[in-house]
């Protein structure tokens, strides 16, 4: 099938280059250049959202055509059908399995504007100087390729980056503090029997491991020596203590996508769950009062980011270039920021936020004033503080990220094992 | 279905125009180009596809890409741990499982649907109000299952409706947790989705029983119980049967289902499926559909056996 594709494609340019090379003759060649270009993006819906759209339509003049799928979803494209857009954003744990496929090219450091202004947390692996935790796929261990179209990852920094940074956060668990009524400090609450038939846990086999191994952790029964990379009989005893906790009836329910979870929560099925930031947001315009709760233990952190398809050429290409560099300037940083989530670029982003609002969402200071949405919707009165701090305080005390584990295709099988149990 | 019905149809040409054998024999190539595009159409989305999910299933794969080679692993890594009967192995315990919500939707639907069409089929005597009242019957397909399933998930939750009202009556204490995200609830989604499908087969077989059958067991003494077990019931069996296939083959595929209502926790054979195509692993997920063909396969050939769907017909 990719043949055919090929083929047509290039059938295709071969004509397009027979009709510029007419163009002179028959004195139409500006036709060609007024053409809009539009860039079909690939991705999680969460971040993919109109205003983003119709922004770089107004300021760059690209249509933006979104492909909202699910994580994996887009993985499972980026790997079996690289034709089908013509920018990815992705997680950086897939990167273990896109690269090797050789369907993503390198981005040219050189081209991206703000290359040299993208938080060191990418680069280096730390923030404000300090390091942060890099068990699982940090993003610095697959930030760099080798070469453009190379097939591994660079241990030191290249010119070629596999994905600029979109989006990235600190995820934990979710309370509900009204029904818990004490102090939750420990990921080990999550399978304490105080809470049976009252916790959850998200059915996505590989982040749902990684919470576990938080918890297993948390109670002082074991400590991983790399809890996104485990070995089979980690993943064994992992499994394990999941499978006692379920049938001890620890477990509302399994969430798997982003509304579930909020309905879980909010109905009052569960009381203590893992969630997603936005999620916790959702709860809470509900009028239901909800914690994304910090715990002593850290953060389990993710981190998507923009790639570029190899067959991608001419004015698209350019025109992705251009779209990265403009998803960088500012604008785009801002609006994620007022979502909860990070921006690679903060001092970009700076420029595009209320002194208030900055202060809110990263510094971790209490809010001057009401603090809206990016839709204008109200998020917070006036007084309230961000759960977690600041940004420094909540990406510095990230323990592990979302992974793909050498002995996956174990662990999803012992996943489906728990799942049965 | 069709590949039964077909045969039979073939029988009555082949029997009773046997003495002009000579415009049959003319005929013939006319019968097969008739039935070609059928054919072309199975050829091509069924079974094609079918022997592809077959050869995939015995290759090999890594974390990108599927690898063309003769492996068996696949098979082995479904059945690992099998043999231990005292701790079933995953596929054992998923395959029981659905077995019993198979089980359970059966009798179930069976239970609800051979009256309901009972009475559709013999107390309603007028042809429109008959026509109108099984229509009715189809109303709620008229939106999507998924809505259907998850409009349970209020009424039935820890402070749903259900819980609520009997709370407030002062029946029970404190919340049942049982009504949602358990074998109860999944139960119940199924039941309310698919008994439908054992209505209209069943309905079907005893619109066409002649009434006269009926009147004759009357008149033979027999009470209405006897005329119902050993008249009415034996000519539904058709019916029954396909009610009966469709119920089937509609749980064992089922992944969307047991997970909204089971709350995820309830394994099922689509769920592992989908979960390994998720994460890439096509020949897994090909070697679990190959096997969950076979099982259901079976089942069906099993009830063939005991009714003749062919000879019924």
């Amino acid at each position: 099938m990719t043949n055919g594709i090929r083929f047509t494609r290039r059938t295709l340019l071969q004509g397009a280059g027979t009709a510029l090379a007419a163009g002179p003759i028959t004195g139409f060649p500006a036709v060609h250049a007024a053409e809009p270009v539009t860039l079909r993006y690939l991705g999680t819906a969460v971040n993919q959202s109109g205003d983003i759209a119709r922004k770089v339509k107004e300021d760059l003049g690209i249509t933006i055509e979104y492909i909202p799928v699910v994580t994996d979803e887009v993985t499972k494209r980026a790997v079996t059908q690289p034709n089908s857009f013509d920018l990815i954003d992705t997680e950086f744990f897939s990167l273990k399995k896109i690269v090797p496929s050789g369907n993503i090219l390198g981005m040219d450091a050189r081209r991206i504007k703000n290359a040299d202004k993208i938080t060191p947390i990418f680069t280096k692996g730390e923030i404000a100087g300090k390091a942060i935790g890099d068990q699982g796929t940090a993003p610095k261990k697959v930030f760099y390729l080798e070469g453009q179209t190379g097939k591994t990852f660079a241990s030191s920094p290249t010119e070629w980056i596999t994905l600029i940074p979109t989006t990235y956060n600190a995820d934990t668990l979710g309370i509900r503090p009204d029904l818990i009524k004490r102090p939750i400090t420990s990921w080990k609450e999550l399978l304490n029997p105080e809470f049976k038939g009252r916790a959850s846990i998200l059915n996505i086999p590989s982040i749902g491991i990684m919470d576990a191994a938080m918890v297993v952790e948390a109670t002082g029964d074991y400590t991983y020596a790399d809890k996104g990379n485990m070995t089979k009989a980690e993943i064994d005893r992992t499994i394990k203590l999941l499978i006692e906790a379920k049938r001890a009836g620890q477990f509302r329910a399994f969430w798997q996508d982003f509304n579930e979870s909020v309905n879980l929560m909010a109905s009052g099925e569960t009381v203590i769950q893992s969630m997603w930031s936005p999620a916790v947001t959702k709860v809470r315009t509900q009028g239901v009062a909800c914690t994304y709760q910090p715990l002593k233990e850290g953060y389990r952190a993710w981190a998507t980011g923009f790639g570029l398809p190899k067959t991608l050429t001419g004015r698209k290409l350019d025109a992705a270039y251009d779209f990265v560099n403009w998803f960088l300037s500012g604008w785009a940083g801002a609006y994620l920021n007022r979502q909860g989530y990070y921006s690679a670029v903060p001092e970009t982003a700076k420029t595009q936020m209320e002194p208030y609002e900055w202060a809110y969402w990263m510094e971790g200071k209490s809010a001057e004033k009401d603090i809206h949405g990016p839709d204008g919707g109200l998020l917070e009165k006036a007084g309230a503080t961000r759960d977690g701090g600041s940004f420094e305080a909540r990406m510095g005390a990230v323990a592990c990220w979302n992974a793909v584990m050498d002995e996956n295709t174990y662990m999803v099988r012992k996943w489906n094992e728990f799942i049965a149990a | 279905m069709s590949d039964v019905a077909l045969p039979a149809l073939a029988d009555v040409p082949a029997n009773s125009v046997r003495a002009e054998a000579a415009p049959a024999r003319r005929r013939r190539p006319l019968a097969y180009l008739q039935a070609a595009p059928m054919a072309l159409v199975f050829l091509v989305f069924l079974a094609i596809p079918l022997l592809l999910t077959l050869m995939v299933s015995f290759w090999e794969y890594n974390e990108y890409e599927i690898i063309p080679a003769f492996t068996l692993q696949n098979y082995r890594d479904v059945f690992e741990g099998c043999g231990n009967l005292a701790d079933p192995c995953t596929t054992a315990r998923t395959y029981l499982s659905t077995l019993k919500f198979c089980a359970l939707t059966l009798a179930f639907t069976l239970l609800i649907g051979f009256p309901v069409a009972y009475f559709l089929a013999f107390h309603v005597r007028s042809r429109t109000v008959q026509m109108g009242l099984f229509l009715l019957c189809t109303i709620p397909f008229w939106t999507s299952n998924v809505i259907r399933m998850i409009s349970w998930i209020p009424l039935l939750g820890r402070n749903g409706l259900v819980n609520d009202t009997l709370q407030g009556m002062g029946v029970i204490g404190s919340p049942i947790e049982g009504l949602l995200y358990s074998d109860f609830s999944v139960t119940l989604a199924f039941v309310h989705l698919y008994t439908v499908f054992m209505i209209v087969p069943i309905f079907n077989s005893m619109a066409r029983i002649d009434r006269s059958l009926i009147e004759a067991a009357y008149d033979a003494g027999a009470t209405g119980w006897q005329t119902l077990w050993s008249v009415i019931v034996p000519l539904c069996k058709p019916g029954i049967a396909i009610g009966t296939i469709f119920v089937l083959t509609l749980v064992m595929g089922d992944f969307v289902t047991v997970g909204v209502m089971g709350g995820q926790q309830i394994a099922s054979v689509g769920k592992v499926i989908q979960v390994q195509m998720s994460y890439l692993q096509f020949p897994a997920a090909a070697a679990n559909a190959v096997v969950l063909l076979a099982a259901v396969l079976m089942m069906i050939l099993g009830l063939t056996r005991v009714i003749d769907l062919r000879r019924e017909l």
